[in-house]
């Protein structure tokens, strides 16, 4: 986050999520958070907190969230429809924890979709009035990047793509 | 425009291949020939037909018939879904962070809210104490004792603060998030989560 211009800096004030396809293989979130590190590493590594936003798209429901944040912990979440069809879950360990500011976590897809763990970097970066998430996923391989795309979408999440043309109607290009 | 999920399947099982990827950047710079996309690659013609044939039945790439040639072309319409889809998953992403939105913004609330609280009773205490004294009217043990008053109604209120955040950010986690739901969380911990908080 270099060279933010005012402007730009309030495009992610408002909390826009930056997506970016980074090399042949990983995924890079960004998003700004109107709140201080701390209280955003507490939502990203307590369950109790976790899964109150963590619950996928509608109807989608969160029905499985044990994490065990310390190095060499780890976490498994389950989604599920409202009558627990279309479930799937994933899991993975932590390989660093800085309180508060990064996180190192592995993650894999029960099916493993996604060829392979993923390794996840989240850097949580203090700003004047907030943080900036910065969120590295790099995928096994290039391919799995690509099929980690395509499985997501097939699997439940499609369902709720009519709600999302709503939302994303709204929704700066 | 919309996005056939049937083709993305197709064009995502196109763009899984590295050959197949570098396929699509040289037809980005232009219609290509066979023989021309193979050149760079290494690879015998035969073989890169074989990645032409799954390009084209994606519908990424067309060929045309040009006399004894067959030159491919990017179909840019459909490379397009690639990036609606991508939009898609943002999307995904977007509205659950925005739900984490919510939950920072409850728990700030909660904890302003606490510190109000803190501070109403604080302000009691010390026009109780100031009434007291005046009542009083006697010099150093009032005073002495306002000052204990003072004390004791700041160390109560504290964790009286702490308890009301705390119980206020744990109630709707249990009824959100469902029966189903197993969660395993050191409350203690979350407790100190929203004690520090920012001012």
């Amino acid at each position: 986050m270099g060279n933010v211009t005012p402007n730009r800096r309030r495009t992610m004030q408002r909390g826009t999520l930056d997506m970016q396809m980074e090399g042949d293989r990983s995924l890079r979130f960004k998003r700004f958070f109107e709140a201080p590190p701390g209280l955003v590493f507490d939502c990203l590594t307590k369950a109790e907190l976790v899964q109150k936003w963590l619950t996928g798209p509608p109807p989608m429901q969160m029905v499985e969230c044990e994490i065990d944040a310390k190095v060499g912990g780890s976490f498994r979440y389950a989604w599920s429809g409202p009558n627990g069809e279309h479930r799937f879950g994933m899991k993975g360990t932590f390989k660093e924890i800085s309180v508060p500011d990064r996180i190192v976590h592995t993650e894999v897809f029960d099916e493993d979709w996604t060829g392979g763990e993923t390794l996840c970097t989240t850097l949580l970066i203090p700003q004047e009035n907030g943080t900036m998430m910065d969120l590295l996923v790099q995928y096994a391989t290039p391919e799995a990047r690509a099929g980690a795309m395509q499985t997501d979408m097939k699997d439940g999440m499609s369902q709720s793509y009519d709600k999302m043309d709503g939302i994303l109607t709204g929704m700066p290009a | 425009m919309v996005i056939h999920e049937d083709s993305l399947d197709a064009i995502f099982g196109a763009l899984a291949d590295p050959t197949r990827r570098a396929i699509v950047a040289r037809l980005a710079n232009g219609e290509a020939t066979v023989m021309e996309i193979a050149a760079p690659l290494s690879m015998s013609q035969p073989a890169v037909s074989r990645h032409l044939k799954v390009l084209e039945k994606a519908g990424l790439i067309s060929r045309s018939r040009r006399a004894q040639q067959r030159p491919c072309r990017l179909e840019a319409e459909k490379l397009q879904q690639v990036n609606l889809w991508l939009e898609r998953y943002r999307a995904i992403w977007e509205m659950q962070f925005r739900q984490l939105d919510v939950l920072l913004q409850e728990m700030q609330k909660n904890s302003v809210d606490a510190k109000k609280k803190r501070a109403d009773i604080g302000a009691r205490a010390t026009r109780s104490g100031k009434k007291s004294s005046r009542s009083r009217n006697t010099g150093s043990v009032s005073k002495r004792s306002q000052e204990r008053k003072n004390r004791n109604s700041v160390n109560e209120s504290n964790p009286f603060a702490k308890r009301q955040a705390s119980t206020a950010a744990d109630k709707p986690i249990s009824k959100r998030a469902g029966a189903k739901t197993r969660a395993q969380t050191n409350i203690g911990n979350e407790k100190k989560g929203i004690g520090r908080m920012p001012q």
